[in-house]
C-alpha cells in the first residue's frame, strides 16, 4: 500500500549537509498497522513527512496506493494539481493536533471537504457522520479549545478520515497525551484499522504504542531502518532489537553452574504449558528470572528467562526439547560473556532512553 | 468665537477627518493585507519562496514607511492630481493618506501572519489544500485579532496623519485647528479641536479593543 524506495532526505545547512533520512526501503501492506519507532533525531518525522511529500525527498521514490506521488510532485516547490488529488486520500494526524481554533469542531472536520468541494449540507452530513465514528457526535458545536487532548486528537481523526482515505498516516499521535488517553485513542486507531480497512502509518516513539496496535514495526536509527518485520517474526529473529526491547527481560544467574535460557513465544506454543512439561520430563527445577507477556494482535507472544541448574553441557538436551516444541530458546553467556552483556544489559536501559522523548 | 460659530466648523472638520480616515483605511487595508501576506509567503522557507520578489517588496515598503509623511504629501501632489484630478480637498487627501499607510499595515499584516502555527498549514496541505486556500483558510482566520488590532493601530495612525494633511490643502480637525486655532490665537478653539481628536481616538481604539476580545474569546470558555 505504501512502498517507498532508496528514499532520502539531505538539508543543507549553511555550512554542511545533514542526512535526516538515508536510503530507506519501506514495504507496508495493504490493511496493516505498520510502525516506525525510533528516537527523536532519528529521521522518523522527516520519513513520514516524505510519504505525503510535504518533505520533498532528495532522492529515491514513494508509492502509495499504486500511484508514484514523486512523479507527480512536479519539480519546483508548488505541490502540483495532481498530488493535492493524492493527498486528499492520504489523511494525516499530528501530534499537535493541529485544528483551526478559529473553527468549531464541525467546521474543523468539514474543512477537508470544503477543499474536496463538497456541498454545504453534503459536508455538513459527512462531518457529523464522522464525528459519531470517533465518539464526539455531541462536540461538533464546541471549539477545540474547549476540548481535551485526547478530544482534540479523536476530531483530528474524524477531520483525517474525511476524505475517506485508504492510507492514514500518524505523526506521534499520542506523544501528546497521558497513558490512558494514549490507549483510547491506539483503540480506536485499532477500530478503524478493522472496520474500515484503513492501512495506519505511524511513527512513535514509544514501545507500548508498537506493542498495542502494530502488525508489523521497524526500527529506525541515524536515519536507516535497522530492523524491519512483523512483530511475531521479529520475537522469532535472534538477536532481535526491536523484540528485546518490546519484551525486556532481565536477570542474572544467581551463581556458577547455571544456564541461562531466554525464551520467546508466539504462535501456538504460547498456550502450550511447556514450562512444567519440561520441569516434569527432565525432572529439573527451573527458576524464571524475568518475563514479558503480552497479547498482541490477538495471540500470546512474550519473552521469559529461566534458569537452569548446571552448565550448558549438562542443559542441551533440556533446550533441544523447548526447541523441539516451537520455541525459540537462546543460551544467555555468563556474566563476563559478551552475549551476557548484550542480552542482560540492554533490555534495562534500552527502554529508559526510548521513554526519554516522552518525559521531555 | 462664540459657540454657535464653532459648531459648524467642527462638525465640518470631524465630518472631513472621519471621511479621509475611513476611505483611506480601506484603500490601505486592500492594499496593505496582499502586500503583506506577499512577504510572508516569499519569504526565505515560505510557501512560494522568492528571494527576489521578497527583497524588492522588502525595499519598497522600507523606503514607504522611512519617509516623513509630509515630505510623502507633497511629493506625491502630481501622482494625487493625476488621480483624483487636484491636490486639494478631503478627496484629494485619500491618496498620500492611503500610500503612506499601505507600507506599515504591511508590516503589521506580515507579522500577524507569522505568528500563525505552521503546523496548522501543513495539516492543510496534507488534505490537498492549495497555497490559496491555505491564506483564505488558514493564515486570514487564524490571524484575524491581530489583523483587527493592526486596523485599529492603522486607524489611529492616519487620524495623526489627517492632521498633517491639514496643514497642506486638505481638510479635517488638523485643519481647522491650523486655520481658526493656531492662526488667530483662539485657545479655547484649539483646545476643543485637540480634545474632540482624544475622543475619536479613543472610541476608535476601544471598538476595535472589543473586537479583538470577541474574536479572541472564540471557545475560550463554553
Amino acid at each position: 500500500m505504501i512502498t517507498t524506495t532508496g528514499l532520502t532526505k539531505v538539508y543543507q545547512s549553511r555550512d554542511r549537509e545533514v542526512t535526516a533520512i538515508d536510503g530507506v526501503d519501506l514495504h507496508v501492506r495493504e490493511g496493516e498497522v505498520y510502525g516506525v519507532i525510533g528516537q527523536s533525531g532519528a529521521g522518523k518525522s522527516s520519513l513520514i513527512r516524505c510519504v505525503n511529500l510535504l518533505e520533498r525527498p532528495t532522492s529515491g521514490t514513494v508509492t502509495v496506493a499504486g500511484q508514484d506521488l514523486t512523479a507527480l510532485a512536479g519539480r519546483g516547490r508548488r505541490a502540483s494539481a495532481e498530488l493535492r488529488a493524492a493527498r486528499t486520500r492520504i489523511g494525516m494526524v499530528f501530534q499537535h493536533f493541529n485544528l483551526l481554533d478559529s473553527r468549531t469542531v464541525l467546521d474543523n472536520v468539514e474543512l477537508p471537504l470544503e477543499i474536496l468541494g463538497v456541498s454545504g449540507q453534503e459536508r455538513t452530513r459527512k462531518a457529523k457522520e464522522l464525528l459519531d465514528l470517533v465518539g464526539l457526535a455531541d462536540k461538533g458545536k464546541s471549539y477545540p479549545k474547549q476540548l481535551s487532548g485526547g478530544q482534540k486528537q479523536r476530531v483530528g481523526i474524524a477531520r483525517a478520515l474525511a476524505g475517506d482515505p485508504k492510507v492514514l498516516l500518524s505523526d506521534e499521535a499520542t506523544s501528546a497525551l497521558d497513558p490512558e488517553t494514549t490507549r483510547s485513542i491506539l483503540q480506536l486507531l485499532r477500530d478503524l484499522n478493522q472496520q474500515l480497512g484503513l492501512t495506519i502509518l505511524l511513527i512513535t516513539h514509544e514501545m507500548d504504542v508498537v506493542k498495542t496496535i502494530c502488525d508489523s514495526a521497524a526500527l529506525m536509527q541515524r536515519g536507516r531502518i535497522v530492523e524491519s518485520g512483523t512483530v511475531g517474526g521479529l520475537l522469532a529473529t535472534p538477536g532481535s532489537e526491536l523484540a528485546s526491547e518490546l519484551f525486556p527481560v532481565g536477570g542474572t544467574a544467581s551463581g556458577p553452574d547455571r544456564t541461562v535460557v531466554d525464551v520467546t513465544f508466539h504462535g501456538e506454543a504460547a498456550t502450550q504449558p511447556v514450562i512444567s512439561q519440561l520441569s516434569r520430563t527432565y525432572n529439573i527445577d527451573i527458576s524464571i528470572l524475568g518475563a514479558a507477556m503480552d497479547t498482541v494482535g490477538g495471540k500470546q507472544i512474550g519473552r521469559m528467562r529461566i534458569e537452569l541448574p548446571g552448565r550448558f553441557e549438562e542443559n542441551v538436551v533440556p533446550i533441544g526439547f523447548l526447541r523441539e516444541q516451537g520455541l525459540q530458546a537462546e543460551v544467555v553467556e555468563d556474566e563476563n560473556g559478551p552475549r551476557a552483556r548484550a542480552a542482560a544489559t540492554v533490555p534495562e536501559q534500552a527502554p529508559a532512553a526510548i521513554t526519554k522523548e516522552a518525559v521531555k | 468665537m462664540t459657540w454657535s460659530e464653532m459648531q459648524p466648523l467642527l462638525t465640518q472638520g470631524t465630518f472631513d477627518t472621519l471621511y479621509m480616515v475611513l476611505w483611506s483605511a480601506l484603500v490601505t487595508v486592500l492594499g496593505g493585507l496582499p502586500l503583506g501576506v506577499l512577504l510572508v509567503l516569499t519569504d526565505k522557507g515560505g510557501l512560494l519562496q522568492n528571494t527576489a520578489v521578497n527583497k524588492v517588496t522588502g525595499v519598497i515598503v522600507n523606503i514607504g514607511r522611512s519617509l516623513p509623511f509630509i515630505i510623502l504629501l507633497i511629493a506625491l501632489i502630481p501622482f494625487t492630481t493625476w488621480v483624483v484630478g487636484t491636490f486639494i480637498g478631503p478627496t484629494a487627501m485619500i491618496v498620500p493618506l492611503a500610500v503612506g499607510a499601505i507600507p506599515f499595515f504591511a508590516r503589521l499584516v506580515e507579522t500577524a501572519i507569522r505568528e500563525v502555527d505552521h503546523g496548522l498549514v501543513e495539516a492543510v496541505q496534507s488534505m490537498g489544500g492549495s497555497i490559496p486556500t491555505i491564506v483564505r483558510k488558514v493564515l486570514l482566520p487564524q490571524a484575524l485579532p491581530s489583523l483587527v488590532s493592526g486596523v485599529t493601530t492603522t486607524l489611529i495612525v492616519l487620524i495623526g496623519y489627517s492632521a498633517m494633511a491639514g496643514a497642506v490643502g486638505g481638510e479635517g480637525l488638523g485643519s481647522k485647528a491650523v486655520t481658526y486655532g493656531f492662526q488667530r490665537f483662539d485657545n479655547q478653539f484649539m483646545l476643543i479641536t485637540v480634545a474632540l481628536l482624544i475622543v475619536l481616538v479613543s472610541v476608535i481604539q476601544l471598538i476595535g479593543d472589543i473586537i479583538v476580545r470577541l474574536l479572541a474569546r472564540r471557545g475560550r470558555t463554553a
